[in-house]
Parts: C-alpha cells; sequence; structure tokens
C-alpha cells in the first residue's frame, strides 16, 4: 500500500520533471521501478520505456498547443536515434563500461558549462 | 543532416548509458541546432516518445516488461507532464537554461562516482 502510494508520487514527480525539461522521465523511472517496486536492473529498464509513452504523450500534446514541437525535426531525430541505438549496444559489448561512464560524465558537465556559458553570452530568447 | 547526427549520437549514448534520450537531445538541439529552450524541449519529448516506442516494443518481444508497474507509475506521470509542460510556460527560457545545466551537470557527476 505504502510502496505503491510511493510510486504514484515519484511517478507524478517524474512526469513534472519530463514536462519542465522535455525528458522522457526515465532517471527517475528506472530507480523508482527497481529499488522502490523491486524490478531487476532490465526489468526496471524495460518497463521504463513503457512508462515513458504515456507520459512523453502527454508533454507532446499540451507543448503542441504552445507551439513548441517541431513534429519533422522530432521524427528525424527519433529514427536516427533508434539506429544510433543499435550501434551503441555494439560498442558497449566491447569497450569497458567503466571508462565510458566517466568519459560521458565529464561530456555531460562539459556541456552543461557550455549551456551555462551560451546563456551569460547570448541575450535570453523572446517570450 | 544536423538533426540525424543528433539522434544518432543520442541513441548511441542512451543505449551505453541508459540514461534517456531527452537528457541528451535537449542541449543538442540548443547548442548544436539553435533552438530555443522550449522548442527543444517540446521536440525533445517527441523524440523520446519515438524512441521508447521502439525500445518498448523490443523489450516486450522478449516479455521484459511489467505492464501493472509501468501503469503505476505512467499514470500519475502522464498527470505530472501536464502539469510540468504547463509551468514550463511560466518560466523565462534562461531559468530553463540554467536549470537544464544544473540537472545535466547532476547526472554526469552520477556517471563519475
Amino acid at each position: 500500500m505504502w510502496v505503491d502510494l510511493a510510486a504514484v508520487a515519484l511517478g507524478f514527480g517524474a512526469g513534472i520533471l519530463a514536462g519542465l525539461f522535455g525528458v522522457g522521465g526515465g532517471i527517475l523511472f528506472v530507480p523508482t521501478l527497481s529499488l522502490v517496486l523491486g524490478l531487476s536492473q532490465l526489468h526496471a529498464t524495460a518497463t521504463s520505456l513503457l512508462a515513458i509513452l504515456p507520459t512523453a504523450a502527454a508533454g507532446v500534446w499540451n507543448q503542441r498547443r504552445y507551439g513548441n514541437v517541431s513534429g519533422r525535426a522530432a521524427l528525424v531525430i527519433g529514427i536516427a536515434a533508434i539506429g544510433g541505438v543499435e550501434g551503441g549496444v555494439q560498442l558497449a559489448q566491447s569497450l569497458p563500461e567503466a571508462t565510458l561512464r566517466k568519459i560521458f560524465g565529464v561530456l555531460m558537465i562539459v556541456v552543461a558549462a557550455q549551456l551555462v556559458w551560451q546563456t551569460r553570452r547570448r541575450p535570453p530568447y523572446p517570450s | 543532416m544536423r538533426l540525424v547526427a543528433i539522434g544518432l549520437a543520442a541513441g548511441f549514448f542512451s543505449a551505453l548509458f541508459g540514461v534517456g534520450g531527452g537528457i541528451l537531445i535537449v542541449p543538442l538541439l540548443m547548442l548544436g541546432a539553435r533552438f530555443p529552450q522550449r522548442s527543444a524541449m517540446g521536440t525533445s519529448l517527441a523524440a523520446a516518445f519515438l524512441i521508447a516506442l521502439a525500445g518498448t516494443v523490443t523489450y516486450a518481444l522478449h516479455g521484459e516488461i511489467k505492464p501493472g508497474a509501468a501503469a503505476l507509475v505512467g499514470v500519475p506521470a502522464a498527470v505530472g507532464a501536464l502539469v510540468g509542460t504547463t509551468l514550463q510556460q511560466r518560466l523565462t527560457g534562461r531559468f530553463l537554461s540554467l536549470a537544464f545545466a544544473l540537472l545535466l551537470a547532476g547526472v554526469g557527476a552520477r556517471l563519475l562516482i
């Protein structure tokens, strides 16, 4: 009972994060499914993808009303990403995971710094 | 062409590290394709839907999805996404950029530890 309530609350929080920042919500779904609901890592990852569908659908429906969705760009990126997943899976099996995690962690921090830099340099976008 | 590269990179890294595509698509659209914040975030959600759809089909064929658990977090999350996207319209692009950078740095730091 409490476990279910916690999962609902965390799901709601994941949805707010997903809508606010345009991410799928997997960042919170996977730990909720594995740590709160006790799913294995594989089942949590797989189940998280299904949970992203209603979340992203609701977010896209609302964002379309505000004119914030470029359908063509989303289609091109989505289809290309499905191809990229194949390459990622191949590489993941041939390189040491710890090294990859470190490289990628540094890369994300660099991109974050770049975003902050861009906001400082350029005037904020209108509206 | 740039969009194809963004999609390939997002799919590639999300498969490697199990992070959603969105956390990569948003900054790539903003920095690489000059999308304004809200457009980058709205478009990223639509792309994340497609990527998750393909992943769901793949995993479902292997029977690794728990639909009950997915509904338990996914249905409240859909309501949350309506709240989040509505809230987003009231925030400045500048604030969204900085808050997103913080989220990105946090996820990056977690990968390092």
